[in-house]
């Protein structure tokens, strides 16, 4: 007869293991993980409570870099070390970032890379890498947090940003050692964390001005099924544009003041503390760096500084619904998320635009990454029953370059992901054997107005009269909404494929090098952690020996009990330095010379047990050895 | 999923140009549930790059039924006449001399006093020439007479790149004003 087996209460033989998932909102200025813990949806705190990371890292030469507010302390005397709004250069060439990061105190590696290198203390480095030190704090806080290894992350990305830029967020998170479930756009992640879902149906539009991006999404909800209809923005446009705008005024205002790195960021810091107050405020004195000049700054001068970017937003929401196929009246909720909707000009736009009063009750900065958490738990699977399901679109065409500079669409923005698409092309020159395949993604028809993705070379086409090959492209886009790309000439069936790797993207040779560097920079960490080990280990084997001579002390002759408590006490002392190497050979060498204290306790214990008296038989001792050797 | 069912199949329609657009969401909706890849994300990568194929078949179709010309295209296409970009239909004079008209006053309305009215008219006058030519489409599709269908795909591309052309414009003065 078979045995039942039956499990200790309160313990199951198969426990359902669940899998630990976060979602992970990796903003422009801040940074926040969350996780669904026993069926609710929550940022996660560090160990002083809060919430939010600043997305600041500072860097010094031969030290572990410091994330979140610890960095920022150091912006104003140490600027160009202390990296800020890295997410604006994310997926850019180094022209563009040039361009954008004049504003920041930014240095850039001068070199033909087309990718841009920030020079730093540490080393010079990419924004992709900049970006992953942000990734592993969060790692961090969410590992401590929930107490085991993460199954992997959905990590938000602006609805509006490019193939490059969703590559660099993805290229980011290996470097981190981060497993992607998927890449979230932030307006959909919004709707799901405001459970709008639990509607029957109806259409939403989700207003999302963070710090450096801007996004409307227009959703169409079904019983649990969230279909972005459209999707629209920029995604160089966010509240650090107004801080920018109000600086610039207060530069102008200070005459010949003159600014440099570092009061300028102080400027900048001031700027934004201002735009903050005057949410509640309608006007607040500013003392500008060098504290010899105060100025007042009145909410309707700030606001018509701002007029102009909150405009550009609202011809987007235009855009958006006319995209959608959708009209105004149509749109029954209207959801704001990001710092920047505290705004009070940002919050009577977009409420005059689409004649609702906006929804603004879960915090705005953390809606989004509470929506990422609670996809990552459906995705890891701890939700095999949800109803929840989010299908989303491509925030930007993509096309090829053809004759004269210009592009051809092969999928339309807002086509629905993944998709896949073929399109034809054929030769311009009699016997022309190869062909340069340059991708493109965005709206405009001159390819120099569009960005680059990838260019690369289809050989070997047999020589043809011209018009006479037939190549197919096919673009592939993902659930994440990356890129693939291949081409075909059909009569030779010549072949050709690439993953898209943005123009100024890492390789994946560079990729691995900054993996390597990230585990180089993890053997810090690797010693601190074995050095706790040989401690815990070295008190683990003290403690023990104390027990036992308190226990079978009578053993020992009085010199071995006097040599051996002499021996504890020099593991102890040892312990308490920092050299591994040493704790370990002290732990070998006690282990070793209460030996004969050890087989003593064991002749001892048999004897007893050999008498029919009940006994500990425990020896810590042996018991240590032998898990050495084991180990 | 069946990718060798013809779209209509795949959401259980009858073939036809009207079209019961409810009917094509709900069974859109119900396909995305069962085949997306976020429906499979936690299973192996078979499985996962199964869906991703699945759901990209499903799109594609349901892109296809939901646009009107693209659907008519399709219901040629499944009787075997292709309407690619090559003309094989030869186009009356009289339509070809109207669309260079209505290009050309697409080209004025630019400079016109109120530019946006200018454009509303022709909106207007494109949609109803796009009314017009489904109706000789689906007239003649019923009829089996396959050539009339094509002209009409035929004309009806034309005003579709027409109405393209009105809302860039639209947009370009959006961005002006």
């Amino acid at each position: 007869m078979a045995l039942l087996q039956i499990a200790e209460p309160g313990l199951s033989l198969d426990p359902h293991q669940r899998k630990l998932a976060v979602g992970i909102d990796l903003g422009t200025t801040n940074s926040l993980v969350a996780s669904v813990r026993n069926g609710v949806a929550e940022t996660l705190d560090d160990e002083q409570g809060a919430h939010i990371l600043p997305s600041i890292v500072h860097y010094a030469e031969g030290k572990k870099p410091l994330v979140g507010a610890k960095a920022a302390q150091h912006a104003t005397q140490d600027p160009y070390n202390t990296i800020a709004s890295i997410k604006r250069l994310m997926g850019r060439s180094a022209a563009d970032a040039l361009q954008l990061g004049e504003h920041l105190p930014y240095k850039f590696v001068e070199s033909d890379t087309a990718m841009p290198y920030l020079r730093t203390a540490a080393g010079d480095l990419s924004p992709v890498q900049i970006s992953a030190d942000i990734l592993k704090s969060l790692v961090a806080r969410a590992e401590a947090s929930l107490g085991g290894e993460l199954e992997g992350a959905v990590i938000t990305v602006p609805a509006y940003f490019d193939d490059a830029q969703r590559q660099a967020t993805k290229d980011a998170a290996q470097i981190a050692g981060v497993n992607v479930l998927r890449l979230l756009n932030e307006p959909t992640a919004a709707a799901v964390a405001y459970g709008l879902d639990q509607q029957d149906k109806g259409v939403v539009a989700v207003y999302d001005l963070g710090g450096g991006t801007f996004d409307i999404s227009i959703l169409r909800l079904t019983q649990g099924v969230f279909e972005v209809l459209a999707t629209g923005g920029d995604s160089a446009l966010g509240g650090d544009d107004f801080d920018h705008a109000l600086a610039q005024w207060l530069m102008e205002q200070a005459g010949d003041q003159v600014f440099d790195a570092s009061s300028s960021r102080e400027l900048l810091g001031i700027s934004r503390y201002a735009k903050e107050q005057l949410t509640e405020r309608v006007e607040l004195e500013v003392a500008l760096p060098g504290g010899d000049t105060t100025l007042t700054v009145t909410r309707e001068q700030f606001d018509a500084l701002c007029k102009p970017l909150v405009s550009k937003t609202i011809r987007a929401c235009k855009r958006a619904l006319k995209d959608a196929g959708v009209a105004l009246d149509e749109i029954q909720d209207v959801v704001m998320v990001g710092g920047s909707t505290r705004v009070p000009l940002v919050q009577s736009s977009v409420g005059e635009f689409f004649k609702r009063e906006p929804h603004i009750d879960i915090d705005p900065d953390r809606v989004v990454a509470i929506g990422a958490a609670i996809q990552a738990d459906i995705l890891a699977g701890n939700k095999p029953d949800s109803e929840l399901l989010l299908l989303d679109v491509l925030p930007l065409s993509l096309g090829l370059e053809t004759m004269g500079g210009l592009v051809e669409k092969v999928i339309h923005r807002n086509t629905s992901i993944p998709v896949a698409r073929a399109q034809e092309f054929t030769t311009y020159q009699d016997g022309q054997t190869a062909m340069l395949v340059h991708v493109l993604q965005g709206e405009r028809e001159l390819v120099d107005h569009c960005r680059s993705l990838a260019r690369f070379e289809l050989r070997g086409i047999p020589p043809m009269a011209a018009g006479a090959a037939h190549i197919r492209v096919t673009f592939q886009v993902d659930a994440d909404g990356l890129l693939n790309v291949a081409a075909k000439e059909l009569s030779t069936g010549v072949e050709s494929a690439i993953q898209v790797k943005p123009s100024y993207g890492l390789s994946d040779s560079e990729i691995t090098r900054m993996l390597q560097e990230s585990y180089s920079n993890a053997a810090d960490d690797r010693e601190a952690r074995s050095l706790r080990e040989q401690q815990v280990e070295a008190d683990r084997l003290v403690s023990a020996l104390r027990n036992a001579i308190a226990e079978d002390g009578e053993l020992l002759s009085a010199q071995e009990l006097k040599d051996l408590n002499i021996e504890i006490d020099v593991l102890e002392k040892l312990a308490q330095g920092s050299s591994v190497a040493a704790i370990e050979a002290g732990v070998e060498h006690l282990a070793q010379v209460s030996d004969f204290f050890a087989s003593r306790r064991m002749d001892r214990s048999i004897q007893t047990a050999l008498q029919g008296q009940s006994v500990d038989i425990f020896d810590p001792v042996s018991n240590n050895r032998s898990e050495k050797e084991k180990g | 999923m069946d990718i060798s069912k013809n779209f209509f199949e795949l959401f259980e329609l009858v073939p036809g140009f009207d079209l019961n657009t409810q009917q094509l969401s709900e069974r859109y909706r119900e396909l995305q549930r069962e085949y997306h890849p976020d429906r499979h994300a936690h299973k192996g990568e078979r499985d996962q790059r199964l869906a991703v194929q699945a759901t990209t078949h499903l799109n594609e179709a349901f892109e296809t039924l939901k646009q009107p010309l693209k659907r008519a295209q399709y219901l040629l296409k499944l009787r075997g006449v292709e309407t690619g970009e090559e003309a094989r239909q030869q186009l009356p004079g009289a339509f070809l001399m109207q669309q260079m008209e209505l290009r050309e006053a697409l080209v004025e309305a630019g400079e016109a006093g109120d530019p946006f009215a200018e454009l509303e008219e022709l909106e207007q006058q494109a949609r109803a020439l796009e009314t017009q030519e489904y109706s000789q489409f689906n007239a003649a599709l019923a009829a089996d007479d396959l050539e009339t269908a094509e002209v009409a795909i035929r004309k009806l591309q034309f005003v579709n790149k027409l109405l393209h052309e009105i809302e860039a414009a639209e947009d370009r003065l959006d961005e002006e004003y």
